[in-house]
């Protein structure tokens, strides 16, 4: 009989968190941040078809980096425990706080007792009717959820494109600036984004109960 | 509530209704065979129609629900948006038919959101027609539900209409459709009037007509409710998506019809 390697707990969980941050830091950045009309979420996506900007209720939306098929599978799990509840009791018990919550323990879960955490950074985001009420959630791969205001930026090279869109942020923004300042903290100094690059969405309070809208590539000139 | 997990085996995909069964839930409780036939006073919904015009579908329903030969609500609604670029219209058992709306809005908007991209019009009449077909058993104990789905087919370009029977037959109408038990009358109204390509105002007015002639020949249908001001829902379903017509302009289509019908047969004073 062998005997296996000891292995400090701190160690094993360091391991873990160095290989899950590595996955996520190979992905593409992603920025939301309060607007004038609600939640302007604006990821570097090249693709058409594999969104990480998506709807999950009436008010809430959701937004994934790192592994596509992970995050993917957080959002379906989140569209239906949204449906439910809604289905069970009224569309207005549907939270993003509790949804956020859940997700927490989904990642912690993974986090500690799977082999392999899951490599992804969420963001759930949620609007009310009265501006500067948005509610945005940030969920690390460990299950760590911190309840951020005005802004946020997921991903692998977060610090420098938060201090782009630190300096550049307003509140009551237009969704034109909105996305410039998106695009140019995403881009950094040395680049430049065409709109096709780009995947925007927002949580608009003035669409009516499904307030989330995607703009596809050809009308983000016309936003 | 957690987070609903579920293996590759297992997983409901973008079935609402599937999802719920995993959950425990079941959505349209199936009738047990032994179950006597429900009474009559069971409160039904009545009149719904709806026509295909230039730029879609224009649909309206009365607001009258009935329990036997009383009156149970005067401000019920039987037109829905299914989601939005269609909507749905019901006649019979109003508990179930209103729980089946809820369910199928529901599934639409379910899958959508699942699968990243609407149903095409023929899945969500589809999706319709297998919902109506679970509810059989209940039908023929008399909680019958008789829809009709319209929307604009975006692939297609053009409004479409489908009628339904109680076991799931789905039935594609080339010009307009009706239900409920002042549809004959209603039927009549629309095939005298109606023209191909007529715009909405002409849609509009001729659906009008017709549930104000079914309101005066059945007693289950509710007209224009001058008193209360409640009047016959109707809605327009184009590119732009559903949208409802102002009570303000129904009611005065209905005054309006209302004034001429009564300049030609008032007895008294005439």
């Amino acid at each position: 009989m062998t005997t296996p390697f000891y292995v400090a707990p701190e160690q094993m969980m360091k391991d873990r968190a160095d290989y899950a941050r590595k996955g996520i830091a190979r992905g593409r950045s992603l920025v939301a941040m309060s607007y004038a009309d609600g939640v302007f979420i604006c990821a570097e996506n090249p693709s058409q078809t594999l969104h990480k900007v998506s709807e999950i209720y009436d008010r809430i939306a959701f937004a994934g980096v790192g592994k596509y098929n992970e995050f993917d599978q957080l959002r379906i799990a989140g569209v239906r425990h949204a449906d439910l509840k809604g289905f069970t009791y009224s569309r207005e018990d549907v939270e993003a706080r509790s949804l956020a919550n859940n997700y927490a323990q989904m990642l912690g879960q993974t986090f500690t007792h799977e082999m392999k955490p899951m490599e992804v950074e969420i963001l759930v985001a949620e609007i009310t009717d009265t501006p500067g009420e948005e509610q945005l959630f940030h969920i690390l791969y460990d299950g760590t959820v911190m309840d951020e205001t005005n802004f946020v930026v997921l991903g692998g090279d977060s610090e420098s494109i938060t201090t782009t869109v630190a300096e550049g942020w307003s509140a009551g923004m237009s969704a034109r600036d909105a996305l410039e300042l998106c695009r140019s903290a995403l881009a950094g100094p040395d680049r430049e984004l065409t709109d096709d690059a780009l995947e925007v969405a927002m949580l608009d309070r003035n669409v009516g109960r499904r307030a989330f809208r995607r703009i596809a590539d050809t009308d983000i000139a016309s936003l | 509530m957690t987070l609903p997990q579920y293996g590759p085996g297992t997983d409901p995909g973008p079935d609402f209704t599937a999802f719920l069964r995993r959950n425990g839930i079941e959505p349209m409780p199936v009738a047990s065979p032994n179950a006597p036939h429900s009474p009559t006073t069971i409160t039904h919904g009545t009149t719904c129609v709806a026509v295909r015009y230039t730029d879609g579908v224009v649909m309206a329903g009365d607001r009258r629900a009935t329990s036997g030969n009383l009156i149970s609500h005067r401000s019920i609604e039987k037109v829905f948006p299914a989601d939005r670029h269609s909507a749905v219209a019901i006649a019979g058992a109003a508990g179930p038919a209103v729980e089946m709306v809820r369910l199928y809005q529901l599934q639409l908007e379910h899958y959508e959101k699942v699968e990243g991209a609407p149903l095409s019009l023929e899945g969500k009449a589809n999706q319709l027609s297998q919902m109506l077909r679970g509810n059989l058993q209940a039908a023929m104990q008399g909680l019958a539900v008789v829809p009709i789905f319209a929307g604009y087919d975006l692939a297609r370009e053009t409004g479409r209409l489908f009628e339904f029977d109680i076991t799931g037959g789905r039935y594609e109408e080339a010009d307009y459709a009706a239900t409920g038990s002042g549809s004959l009358h209603a039927e009549t109204v629309i095939k005298v009037g109606y023209r191909r390509n007529m715009g909405a105002d002409d849609a509009i007015n001729l659906l009008a007509q017709s549930l104000f002639q079914a309101a005066d020949a059945d007693s289950a249908t509710g007209g224009a409710d001058n008193l209360r001001g409640i009047y016959p829902i109707i809605v327009t379903i184009s590119a732009e998506g559903y949208e409802r017509v102002a009570d303000e302009v129904v009611g005065e289509r209905f005054a309006a019809i209302a004034d001429e019908f009564s300049a030609n047969h008032r007895e008294v004073g005439a």
